[in-house]
């Protein structure tokens, strides 16, 4: 009588003890299984942090004029448009007057590796998708995961296997940013015209000759707007990657938080500001750049 | 006069669903496409289809949307399976080909040209129009005279460079025709290609094609919902209606004897006097005393009227290409070629 009392009024949870095991289990397995793989994985992300590293330094050893100059550049060939050239040439001056030129090179350096890495596994994920709707129902729901939880959740098992430092901060930021380019290019294969692809078939297209030669070219717009909302989500989680150890705008952010210095919060705050307008306006001016033709007209 | 059969069709069906062979045998004893639907949750495409299409030729497939049309010709190439029957082309068993012999019977033996265009819109026309050539592995120079080709034959000169956006419809389905041409295939399948052009474009891209194919000899398998356009063009015409061959011959047959109420319905607006041939009307040699210039036997009902009127015993002589005389064609002929044939009143309301 007493007992079923007790379940009304309280929930029926497990035993305070049990719960202590079973938390104990489960942490001090995953400590054994990173002291026991740790080392290899780490190994297996070498070639990873020699290619951030490069990165890095590449941007961070050339003449800061040269180096403005590529990126005015970049932005010319991207979006064809006079005015974002200049307001990117602008933001970059003041941002090197006002001191935070490396930290911008070391944060531009990790925005540039984690899309690359992002497009290098995301694409092809999302064709996958694209292809079968059996892969298709089992990686929806993990980017839904992966989208929904906290950062700092799964910054703890990945700290847990690779430490602290630049490859895990990198990894943090790859999960938290792909979601919306793995999404975008599965729609984006999805959406193309059936009538198209069906030419395609009628003239004998391989599976290769209709991926490259249709359904890529015509899903780009979409996987370009997915790499846009990639690229802006890697900016959101600078300062967050910069608690285990990424170099670059966020740190100092970070020092501001801590010791409650204003000035150096909103310089540094802006400047991340600066790179995501910059980083959206090019990619969005040439994903309109290559729907010019391809809007029906009719 | 008649040339060899090029593609064969063999007790063709095609239902659509979760799982049509199950529910084959009901169609084979006659199971109605409505029926099927509410009994079996399954749809039908096709029902005992046996059709031969000859070679040199321009067959046309006519028939009110959702009969079938587009799901039989895909059937030629196979970006449709039937459920069962067989696809001979050339003799040879269309079903019978794996996925590669497949790819390369679609490159080198069969062409398509689709509704909407299914045109490239990243790609110049000059790169559409080869786009076919460049799926077979054609490159370079070869790829580009080619194309050019064809771009010249269509009347698109000047316009390679341009993407398909940047063209009126009529101008697209010229790179969608030059595209299909380009290939050099035997077949060309046409699945309601004028269809969504306006009046006058679609009279211009018909005469376009039969001019081609005086040249080019091609076993043309045409689709279309129009009447007008099926008479103009087909040398021979089959009606589907709701997956089933209703009526298969030539433009002549269609419009003189109509197999049923269905299609004596599509054929009431047609202008007869346009249509029917003197020959699908005259009377027997000697049947009645001629005079004045004798007429074609191929002319129409319109251009006889004038030269009957003209003649004092009003009739006159029909004579074949070669000016031998086969028939004879009154003033009453022709009246009487002009009536429509009646539809059962019942069925046209219910139609
Ligand atoms: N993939 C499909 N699944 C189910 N039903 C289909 C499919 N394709 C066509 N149908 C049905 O088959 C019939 C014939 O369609 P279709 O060949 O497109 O007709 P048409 O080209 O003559 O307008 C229609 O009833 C249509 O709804
Ligand atoms: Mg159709």
């Amino acid at each position: 009588m007493a007992k079923e009392e007790s379940w009304i009024e309280a929930f029926p949870a497990m035993e305070r003890g049990d719960l202590r095991e079973l938390r104990k289990a489960v942490d001090s397995g995953f400590r054994e299984f990173s002291a026991d793989f740790g080392p290899y994985i780490e190994a297996a992300f070498d070639p990873l942090l020699t290619f951030l590293i490069w990165s890095e330094k590449l941007l961070l050893n050339t003449p800061w004029f040269i180096v403005l100059a590529a990126l005015a550049a970049i932005c010319w060939y991207g979006s064809k448009n006079i005015k974002v050239v200049i307001g990117v040439i602008v933001s970059f001056m003041l941002i090197g007057y006002f001191g935070m030129w490396e930290n911008t090179m070391r944060t531009l350096s990790m925005i540039l590796v984690c899309t690359t890495l992002s497009i290098a596994f995301g694409m092809p994920l999302g064709i996958l998708m694209a292809m079968s709707n059996k892969a298709q129902a089992i990686v929806t729901p993990i980017l839904d995961v992966m989208q929904t939880m906290p950062s700092f959740v799964y910054l703890i098992p990945v700290v847990m296997l690779l430490g602290i430092g630049k490859v895990p901060g990198l990894i943090a930021v790859v999960i938290y940013a792909i979601p919306p380019l793995i999404r975008l290019t599965n729609l984006g294969i999805r959406l193309v015209d059936k009538e198209v692809l069906e030419a395609s078939d009628a003239f004998g297209a391989s599976k290769r000759q209709k991926l490259f030669g249709v359904q890529i070219p015509l899903a780009l717009p979409n996987i370009m707007a997915g790499v846009n909302q990639t690229i802006m989500m890697a900016l959101a989680m600078v300062v967050v990657a910069s608690m285990i150890g990424v170099k670059g705008l966020g740190q100092p952010v970070l020092k501001a938080i801590n010791n409650q210095q204003f000035f150096l919060g909103v310089m540094n705050g802006l400047a991340i500001v600066a790179l995501a307008i910059i980083f959206d306006r090019v990619t969005q001016a040439y994903g309109l750049r290559i729907q010019k033709h391809r809007n029906k007209a009719h | 006069m008649s040339d060899p059969i090029k593609i064969s069709i063999r007790n063709l069906y095609k239902i659509f669903g979760k799982n049509p062979k199950s529910v084959l045998h009901h169609v084979e004893n006659g199971l109605s496409k409505p029926d099927l639907l509410e009994k079996h949750k399954h749809v039908l495409g096709l029902q005992n289809i046996n059709l031969d299409i000859e070679a040199r030729h321009i067959h046309v497939i006519m028939g009110l949307s959702g009969s079938g049309k587009s799901t039989l010709i895909r059937h030629f190439n196979r970006l449709i399976e039937p459920t069962a029957g067989e696809i001979l082309i050339d003799g040879q068993d269309v079903m019978k080909l794996n996925e590669e012999e497949l790819r390369e019977f679609r490159r080198h033996n069969i062409s398509m040209v689709f509704q909407k265009f299914g045109l490239l819109p990243h790609r110049t026309v000059m790169d559409n129009v080869g786009y076919g050539l460049a799926i077979q592995g054609i490159k370079g120079d070869e790829l580009k005279e080619r194309s050019q080709k064809w771009i010249d034959r269509v009347g698109l000169t000047g316009f390679e460079k341009h993407y398909p956006t940047q063209l009126s419809g009529g101008m697209q389905q010229r790179v969608g025709l030059a595209r299909a041409l380009a290939t050099d295939c035997e077949i060309l399948l046409m699945d309601e290609a004028f269809s969504a052009l306006d009046p006058l474009i679609r009279t211009d891209m018909q005469t376009i094609l039969l001019d081609l194919q005086k040249d080019l000899h091609k076993t043309i398998v045409f689709i279309t919902h129009d009447l007008d356009e099926a008479l103009r063009i087909g040398d021979r015409i089959t009606i589907l209606r709701d997956g089933a061959i209703i009526q298969d011959g030539g433009p002549q047959d269609i419009v003189m004897r109509p197999a049923d109420d269905y299609i004596r319905e599509f054929i009431r607006d047609i202008n007869r006097g346009r249509v029917v041939q003197i020959g699908s009307i005259m009377a027997e040699k000697g049947s009645a005393e001629t005079s004045g210039e004798p007429i074609l036997v191929s002319r129409n009902l319109e251009d006889a009227l004038p030269m009957v009127s003209a003649s004092p015993t009003n009739a006159i002589a029909v004579v074949d290409d070669n000016g031998q005389e086969i028939g004879v064609v009154t003033s009453k002929d022709i009246m009487s070629g002009m009536e429509r044939p009646a539809v059962a009143e019942r069925a046209v309301k219910f139609m």
